[in-house]
């Protein structure tokens, strides 16, 4: 399919692809701001976590370095999908903004769970009782993936219903 | 500061090996500088920018070159880093942009420019330019370096230093080359494809970092190997984030969107 000549209510396709890409971007958007902020703020500005605490497996490093490379890539992806989905007039700006909960969600909930609970890459803090932390960190990755959810289908519907009014 | 007896504390008798990729380096530059001059008597004019890349990435390797030469003999690790991040990261990204086999070919005569092509089509140059094998060559190397004892060897023999950095740059090179596609090639690979194998050479860099700053190699000081280890890892974000950016450009640029009729232009 040729969507570089696609029109923005051109086709129920184009709309659709449009709108998975939109979903697409912001996920991956939502995935590198999410490790962003993780380096930023817990790395550097509060040295709650550990660059690299040493007891890690060997599992649980190749896993942090392809997710801090697919992060650091996704986060500039990102910005180029977005030109790429404006200049073509298709960007759905509801599908986009849940792609990117959704997509920050579920890297902060895989961080929670997998890397720091079942690999113990590091912990959210040290020297403090981090069950507290624990929660907080996993109870708003779920929210957020909720959120994303609920925004990525109104953007659906929204489009399903301008579509609809075009063709009255 | 590193005491005598360490890997890092190298004799005088490198100092010609240092010597050799510096002017190595010069000599890239001049040989870029005639080429651009030759394409434009040759009424194919060539972008000044790409001029400008290929100066800056040649600086930027002999900067890196005597970061840490034989010469210094008291650069540490983090000196050795620092020349890691320029010499083999930074200046063959830059000089990759600068599109050097494009360049050649067009500032060649015919027969030179097509022998120089169908050298470029033969089965071992396209087997170490795919960016599958580049992106092993360049982080595979890399392993070698920092895992084995070969850093060691490195700094206690000249030709070791040399056929060390000259890998470490060439290997960059071509594999900043294949994965920003941007010389002639008849096979090219997928945006998809040197995405993934962006990430997963990302992900070599990042893991050997970490790896380096839990096994120091031999002779080098644990609080020295943890700060040259954070060097590289977050050093290597930023010279690699250059090259997503730079990737990414390259598919944006192919997905414009095109007229369906060629447009008269007034």
């Amino acid at each position: 399919m040729d969507l570089n000549h696609a029109k923005p209510n051109g086709s129920n396709g184009a709309s659709a692809a449009f709108r998975f890409r939109s979903i697409g971007s912001g996920a991956l958007f939502g995935l590198g701001f999410v490790a962003f902020i993780d380096e930023t703020v817990f790395h550097q500005l509060l040295h709650w976590h550990h660059f690299y605490d040493k007891s890690t497996t060997g599992v649980g490093l190749v896993s942090d370095g392809l997710f801090h490379a697919f992060s650091w890539f996704a986060t500039l992806a990102a910005f180029f999908m977005l030109s790429d989905l404006r200049r073509k007039n298709g960007l759905n700006a509801m599908s986009w903004w849940g792609g990117m909960l959704a997509g920050g969600g579920a890297f902060q909930l895989y961080d929670g769970i997998i890397q720091h609970k079942l690999m113990e890459i590091h912990q959210i803090r040290y020297n403090v009782d981090v069950l507290p932390y624990d929660v907080a960190w996993n109870v708003i990755a779920a929210a957020m993936i909720a959120a994303g959810i609920l925004l990525i289908r109104s953007g659906k519907r929204a489009r399903a219903a301008r579509n609809g009014g075009k063709r009255r | 500061m590193n005491m005598n007896g360490s890997p890092l504390n190298h004799g005088a008798a490198g100092v010609w090996a240092a010597c050799i990729l510096a002017a190595g380096m010069a000599g890239l530059a001049i040989l870029y500088i005639l080429a651009f001059i030759r394409s434009h008597r040759r009424g194919r004019s060539w972008p000044p920018h790409r001029l400008i890349l290929w100066l800056s990435g040649a600086s930027a390797a002999i900067v890196g070159i005597l970061a840490s030469s034989p010469a210094q003999a008291h650069a540490g690790f983090v000196a050795h880093m620092v020349s890691h991040l320029l010499f083999g990261m930074l200046a063959p990204l830059l000089m990759a942009l600068a599109r050097p086999v494009t360049l050649l070919l067009r500032a060649l005569d015919v027969t030179h420019a097509r022998n120089l092509a169908s050298l470029l089509k033969m089965p071992p140059l396209r087997f170490v330019t795919h960016p599958a094998v580049a992106g092993i060559l360049n982080i595979g190397g890399l392993w070698l370096l920092y895992a084995t004892d070969v850093f060691g060897k490195m700094h206690a023999n000249p030709f070791c230093y040399l056929s060390v950095h000259g890998h470490l740059f060439i290997a960059g090179y071509v594999f900043s080359s294949a994965i920003l596609g941007n010389e002639p090639n008849p096979h090219p690979s997928s945006h998809v494809f040197r995405a993934l194998i962006l990430i997963l050479a990302l992900a070599g860099h990042s893991i050997l970092s970490k790896y380096v700053y839990a096994h120091p190699p031999a002779g080098v000081p644990a609080s020295e190997a943890e700060a040259g280890a954070m060097l590289m890892y977050y050093g290597g974000d930023a010279v690699e984030a250059l090259l997503i950016f730079f990737f990414c450009r390259t598919w944006y640029v192919a997905v414009r969107p095109r007229p369906r009729l060629p447009q008269v232009k007034g």
